[in-house]
């Protein structure tokens, strides 16, 4: 594989790698249009660096450009402050902490006032706490974010994106940190991820050689507080000056260089066109592993190569201590912060997933830290090193040493240390009671049972409580049996030497096996734990796969989270909508402005922030993005009680979790997505199946009520006055029927739309049925129609003018349906809780097989001549359904049709009739 | 109350219309003063001082139901409101707002001229003062002197809300009460919302005076909206 690879990019070789070019059209692009980083570099302070830039603030100020100071610190130098008079200064906002009174950059205030370059000393500079962010350097990415956001949004705003321009000095630089503090001895805490540097668009150098400075300071021109001064007493060497010097110059020239390969590559100058490095570094808990990614960084940003972090979790027979994975933990932060990739592997042999991971991600280089263990414990174990190099075929091993620093802080005193008196009188007791029975039984018992039976009590109490406790059981046996069991007894004497020798092995086994069983326990609980995520992990996807919409998506995600945690959880899903309630919440959680800023935060960066991150880390809620590739999902958030209840494994789950629900999110948006398809397509189909019909019925009447208008405009001299009088009954007739159909169109899309919100009376069925007869008396003529409606028909709680539209429709149809003297029934009762009303006739009946049909739109009784769209029963429907009823159609024995509609009785019907005659 | 018809003021925004109205008013002897927009009906009404008001709602320069409740401030003559709004609400609003009928569009001449025969005579009747003693419509006769009601000569016994309520529609026979209207008059003006109180006691009322109670004849229900007593003398 890695030689086809090989083979691939010597073919390849004088053509650039597509993909790089794409990327590099893509990232001038970008750089094109995002604001502009500057920053002015220096090695140590007071080499002018603020100086310089306030003096190319002025000369781009009296070229119009729009600059502002956000912030600057002249440390009370003259001729700095002098240089900040006729620039303008935007105000800084004083935050209060611990009683300190402190001024910070007003991030809003910048982004409002929106100038073309802000100006911001001090990059590395560690912002009071309740700023937005952690450190300035955050600022200044969330300045240009929000340029480049807004570039996204609204290109016309480009030209007004704010640059930005900054001081650093070379010993803040994150990747040269060690080697500053190898240097000079002092290690800054202050530092800013290199990442920084290299979005910086062009980097200014400021320089004076060391003498000029060291005589600068001299002259007091450099200020330093007392404070400073003690700090940096031996920083001002010149042997420290003259490497700072060296280092600050050789991480200029690296971007210098790096530039001109660019620029090489671009114009597909050939020259040498190496396969693309990567860097595996493997990290472990030590924090010497910290050196060795700082490291790796170094010889990545040196080759231009990606680099991996990679670690590999330990078998299950040796789990890493809660100590080794919090150090473990920060080492991979370290490593994600310096722009590297984690990798996290499994395996029986460390070599072999680490060598495994390595050739299928073509890593071509491999670190590793230098041993620091004795020798002959490779001899026992075999040595990780050895092995890496050995089976590592073509790719390089570096060994590097990985400084520790000062010793890791000792970890604080656990359970474990402090004496567990419960468990060492436990193991007294399981010691004394082997004694007491020994001693009631040392005439039948021999010297090997009672070995026995103490080995026994020892194991108990190791498999019962820690190591310690058991080590003191073994101690407390071995005494006992030398005073209870071994001649002499009641002394602690021995006659037989051969005795020691029985001692000694009576220790050893109870220590070994209080390891064993230790190990035993310890096994467990890891096993136990892994258990419990891997059962929440499948009871996860089992409740996610049941998850019909977003919102109980939304709700499995929390409940899971908060279950696991025993904490609050949020999932946020929408992010117009922050300001409101969370789409989710499980158990307490808060939700103030400050958490809505972190949502709103990790919606936009897609990074998690809050509490224990970097970002926003004074909120109480954990975020971390539930995301599809590049799209922000929604927000998960956790309020636990404290930072560390959310380890590196937690921070995993959360992850898996998170993943997870990113995929059923996307399932239901897409299933979401498909039902609205298929709605709209129906909704079409209905749309052109109602204008075919409706046009046709429309223009009919309109038709014959324009013939019959012309013919008695143009000919009326000629007509007959009983053919005038034809004309004149057809279009009264015809405007009429044109009348009732509108009428029937425009109820029917009150009804469609939904919006129908029904007024509600009581009212007596009597009313309704009369008032449709006495509308339709000129339609039922003569016809007879019998009314029976039960006593016990209550009154009903419907709206009255659609009711009666029921009826009035119904009797239109009969009407229509049925010959002029067939009489027509309308029979009301009680049927438990409904009432059901049934309007029949005598006519002809329904067509066999379609009585399910007739309340279809556009459905007509299949008789000619009968006109109308057939949206009478359709809107009967609509109605009964918006009043939560049935209705049904069904032939009637003995002949005809008959309908029946069924209302439920509703409850809380007014009575009080007498209260109401007494009122009058 | 000459040889001349009564004076009609037409307020309608729309030519066909006016035109229609016009054609059909002047062929039945009315006279007429046409006034297109909210504005000029006040005007028109306040010169001309009509006996009648055609009032439709939809006018360009403001909304009908506003014109129909300043012109109730001071102007007596009956108003028919015609619209193309055929909700209940709107009907009701327009007669609660002080209308004295309404017709919605399309309609024909010969309901037009029916109502407003109907309220021409109110408005007589109310000006003259003379109160009738004996309202007749075909079969049932009320006897407002001797609290007595008759259906085809048989005497009827009411109780006082039923002789209230059948009393109310008689004196404005042909003409729509609102449920509210109705409420405010027979139970007092608290009740306003109840409307079903009137339904339960039309059922009862209709069952005494209608001769087939599932077919009422004398008074008819305005779906959604109210009660009319039909006039058979129109």
């Amino acid at each position: 594989m890695v030689d086809s690879k090989l083979a691939d990019s010597r073919s390849d070789e004088n053509r650039p790698d597509p993909d790089a070019l794409l990327e590099r059209v893509a990232a001038s692009e970008a750089r094109a249009s995002r604001a502009k980083l500057k920053v002015f570099f220096g090695f140590a302070p007071g080499v002018g660096k603020t100086y310089a830039m306030l003096e190319s603030a002025h000369r781009l100020e009296r070229a119009g450009v729009d600059v502002v100071i956000g912030c600057v610190e002249t440390h009370g130098r003259k001729e700095t402050a002098e240089l900040v008079r006729g620039l303008e200064v935007l105000p800084l906002r004083v935050v209060t902490h611990r009683g300190a009174r402190l001024e910070e950059l007003d991030l809003d205030l910048a982004l409002r006032r929106r100038p073309k370059i802000l100006l911001l000393d001090e990059l590395a500079h560690t912002n009071a706490p309740g700023s937005l962010h952690k450190k300035r350097h955050q600022d200044v990415l969330d300045l240009l974010a929000h340029v480049k956001k807004r570039h996204q949004d609204v290109l016309d705003l480009l030209a007004h994106g704010i640059d930005v321009h900054t001081t650093l000095n070379v010993q803040h630089v994150e990747s040269l940190n060690d080697v500053v503090a190898q240097v000079t001895t002092v290690r800054v805490r202050e530092t800013v991820p290199d990442a920084i540097l290299d979005r910086a668009d062009e980097i200014e150098l400021v320089d004076i050689p060391p003498d000029e400075l060291l005589r600068r300071l001299k002259e007091g021109k450099v200020y330093l507080s007392e404070q400073a001064t003690r700090a940096l007493d031996h920083f001002f060497k010149r042997g420290n000056l003259l490497a700072l010097r060296e280092l600050a110059l050789r991480r200029t020239a690296d971007r210098v260089d790096k530039e001109m390969l660019a620029y090489r590559e671009e114009n597909a100058i050939e020259s040498t066109w190496a396969a693309g490095e990567r860097i595996l570094v493997c990290v472990s808990p030590s924090p010497a592993s910290a050196s060795l990614i700082r490291g790796a960084r170094r010889m990545a940003a040196g080759l231009r190569a990606q680099w991996v972090a990679a670690y590999v979790e330990p078998s299950l027979t040796k789990p890493f201590s809660q100590l080794d994975r919090e150090r473990l933990d920060a080492n991979m932060r370290l490593a994600e912060s310096l722009g590297g990739e984690v990798a996290r592997l499994s395996g029986t042999r460390i070599s072999e997933s680490l060598l495994d991971y390595a050739r299928k991600h073509n890593v071509t280089r491999i670190l590793i830290g230098k041993p620091t263990h004795p020798r002959i414990r490779d001899r026992l174990r075999g040595s990780l090193l050895d092995e890496i190099v050995r089976a590592s075929g073509d790719i390089d091993v570096h060994v590097i040493s990985g400084d520790a620093g000062k010793p890791a802080p000792a970890p604080p005193p656990t359970n474990n240390a402090v004496a567990d008196w419960p468990a060492l009188g436990l193991a007294a007791a399981g010691v004394a009671a082997v004694t007491g029975l020994g001693w009631l039984g040392r005439d039948i018992l021999s010297s090997p049972d009672i070995i026995a039976m103490y080995l026994l009590a020892i194991m108990v109490v190791a498999t019962r409580t820690g190591r310690g406790p058991s080590v003191f059981a073994a101690f407390l046996s071995v005494l006992a049996y030398d005073f209870f069991f071994v001649a002499p007894f009641y002394t602690f004497a021995v006659s037989d030497h051969s005795h020691v020798l029985t001692f000694v092995m009576m220790f050893g086994v109870g220590a070994v096996m209080s390891g064993l069983t230790g190990r035993i326990r310890q096994q467990e609980l890891f096993a136990r734990s892994r258990e419990a995520r891997t059962a929440s992990l499948y009871a996860l996807s089992r409740d996610l796969g049941s998850a019909v919409d977003e919102v109980s998506v939304a709700w499995v995600l929390a409940k899971h989270t908060a279950e696991l945690f025993s904490c609050g959880a949020v999932v946020v899903l929408d992010r117009d909508k922050l300001a409101g309630e969370p789409t989710v919440t499980v158990r307490a959680a808060p939700y103030s402005a400050t958490e809505q800023a972190v949502v709103r935060w990790v919606f936009e960066h897609g990074r998690p922030a809050g509490l224990g991150t970097d970002t926003l880390e004074g909120a109480r809620l954990a975020c971390y993005p539930i995301r599809a590739g590049a799209e922000v999902l929604g927000v998960l958030a956790l309020a636990p009680a404290h930072v560390t209840a959310i380890s590196l494994d937690g921070r995993d789950f959360i992850e898996t979790v998170s993943r997870q629900g990113a995929l059923a999110l996307e399932r239901s948006r897409s299933a979401e997505e498909a039902k609205s398809a298929a709605l709209r397509a129906r909704a079409e189909e209905m749309r052109s199946s109602l204008l075919s019909a409706v046009s046709h019925d429309l223009r009919t009447p309109l038709a014959a009520i324009t013939g019959a208008a012309t013919t008695l405009r143009d000919d009326s001299a000629t007509l007959p006055s009983s053919e005038r009088g034809g004309l004149l009954e057809s279009i009264c007739d015809e405007a009429e029927r044109l009348e009732r159909l509108v009428g029937n169109l425009l109820d029917m899309t009150s009804l469609d739309s939904g919006g129908v919100s029904l007024k509600r009376e009581w009212i007596p069925l009597e009313e309704m049925v009369g008032s449709a007869l006495t509308r339709l008396e000129k339609k039922l003529g003569a016809r007879k129609v019998r009314t029976t409606i039960a006593p016990e028909v209550p009154l009903l709680h419907v709206e009255p003018v659609l009711f009666e539209q029921i009826f009035i429709n119904l009797l239109e149809n009969a009407c229509k349906y049925t010959p002029r003297d067939s009489p027509l029934d309308i029979d009301a009762r009680r049927e438990g809780e409904n009432v059901v009303i049934e309007v029949a006739d005598r006519g002809p009946g329904l067509p066999a097989g379609r009585e399910g049909q007739m309340f279809e739109k556009f459905v007509r009784g299949s008789h000619v001549g009968i006109r109308g769209v057939g949206l009478g029963l359709a809107i009967c429907k609509g109605i009964v359904d918006a009043h939560g009823g049935t209705i049904l159609a069904e032939n009637r024995a003995g002949g005809g049709a008959s309908f029946r509609v069924t209302i439920p009785v509703a409850a809380g019907a007014p009575g009080g009739d007498d209260a109401m005659e007494e009122e009058a | 109350m000459s040889e001349a018809g009564p004076l009609v003021l037409v307020v309608e925004d729309e030519p066909q219309m006016r035109r229609f109205i016009r054609a059909s008013l002047t062929a039945h002897g009315y006279r007429l003063v046409e006034a297109e927009t909210a504005a000029e009906a006040h005007r028109m009404a306040t010169s001309h001082n009509p006996e009648l008001i055609l009032l439709d709602l939809g006018l360009p320069d403001g909304d009908g139901l506003e014109v129909t409740r300043a012109l109730r401030e001071w102007c007596v003559a009956p108003i028919i409101v015609i619209s193309a709004r055929g909700r209940e609400e709107d009907k009701v609003d327009a007669l609660d707002a002080g209308a004295d009928d309404y017709l919605t569009k399309p309609f024909g001449v010969k309901e037009l001229l029916a109502r407003m025969r109907v309220a021409l005579r109110h408005a007589s009747t109310r000006q003259n003062g003379a109160s009738v003693q004996v309202l007749e419509f075909g079969d049932l006769k009320v006897d407002l002197t001797r609290r007595e009601v008759r259906v085809a000569g048989a005497e009827v016994h009411l109780t006082p809300i039923e002789y209230k309520l059948l009393v109310l529609l008689a004196q404005n026979a042909g003409k729509v009460m609102t449920h509210r209207q109705i409420l405010r008059e027979v139970w007092g003006p608290q009740q306003s919302n109840q409307a079903h109180y009137v339904r339960v006691h039309m059922a009862e009322l209709r069952k005494k005076i209608e001769a087939d109670p599932a077919r009422p004849k004398v008074i008819v229900t305005e779906p959604g909206v109210g009660y009319r007593l039909r006039d058979q003398q129109l």
